[in-house]
């Protein structure tokens, strides 16, 4: 797997993880994911977004806090979570809820960073708490566009191998 | 919303491992409902069922043979899924480029330990 090549897979029924390889120490790695200037310079997702709320109280209990902001319409979407698991540099352990509550529960996401040769691979797997939570997703209004709806879509795409018909 | 209305009832019709196991013999061809009954250990009662939902979802239509009725895959309809799916590729593909370029950054200018911690 070459840096850029972002890989998606689905070990269980709740999960799903990305891979990606970036060429950098995963110190810099982790930085990027736990210092608020740092982040809000790249977790911005589609163009035209930035981030203007990006709080994080990195230690285990600790809350993190998300706001990203639509440059042009103002269109706000908010998410946070609670810090489970922090080991520098290489674990992190969050929940994660968006703050259009649609599904029951929290989302788990765990971050893993592994350096080999100056490059660090980073595996993120995002993990619901039921299938009463992933169908709701599903089910929910898919226009807002939320990162986690993604995450669900993913998951069933990937595990239905009519897909490559389409 | 109209499409947004469509991906809503394509996904639930693809939250069911039955029915994507359906669809993924139907990817291999058409097939009448006691053909499609047959692996599932299910009863043509239950597997109409699940059809209905997939019919539904526009992902499966019936073919002309009036005899067997044959169900068969609608491709198009599942592309419009998989097009989320690539959304949500670039979405993150944009974000790891943006952290790319971010690293490349810090490595000629480290940051200074603590600054904000």
């Amino acid at each position: 797997m070459n840096a850029g090549s972002l890989q998606l897979t689905t070990p269980g029924e709740r999960e799903l993880v990305m891979t990606r390889r970036f060429d950098a120490p995963r110190q810099l790695v982790f930085d990027a994911h736990t210092k608020p200037e740092l982040v809000r310079r790249w977790l911005l997702g589609p163009p035209g977004w930035s981030m203007p709320v990006c709080e994080i109280d990195l230690r285990v209990g600790g809350k993190y806090r998300y706001l990203w902001q639509h440059d042009r319409d103002g269109t706000k979407m908010g998410m946070g979570g609670v810090y489970r698991e922090i080991v520098a540099p290489e674990r992190i352990v969050n929940t994660e809820k968006f703050d259009e509550a649609w599904y029951p529960g929290e989302a788990l996401g765990t971050l893993v960073l592994v350096e080999q040769g100056g490059t660090t691979t980073l595996t993120y797997t995002m993990r619901y708490e039921s299938r009463a939570a992933r169908d709701a997703v599903i089910k929910s209004n898919m226009e807002s566009g939320v990162a986690a709806s993604y995450h669900r879509l993913a998951e069933l795409l990937a595990s239905t191998p009519a897909r490559g018909r389409a | 919303m109209q499409i947004t209305h469509r991906l809503d009832t394509i996904f639930a019709a693809l939250a069911d491992p039955t029915r994507r196991a359906i669809l993924a013999r139907l990817a291999a061809g058409e097939a009448s409902v006691t053909e499609l009954a047959q692996p599932f250990a299910m009863s043509q009662p239950a597997i109409s069922k699940h059809l209905k939902v997939l019919e539904r979802a526009g992902l499966v239509s019936r073919g002309r043979d009036a005899q067997r009725r044959p169900r068969r895959l609608e491709p198009k309809r599942l592309g419009e899924a998989t097009k989320w799916l690539e959304r949500y590729r670039r979405l993150w593909e944009g974000n790891y480029r943006r952290l790319d370029a971010l690293l490349d950054d810090l490595k000629t200018n480290p940051p200074t330990p603590g600054d904000d911690q």
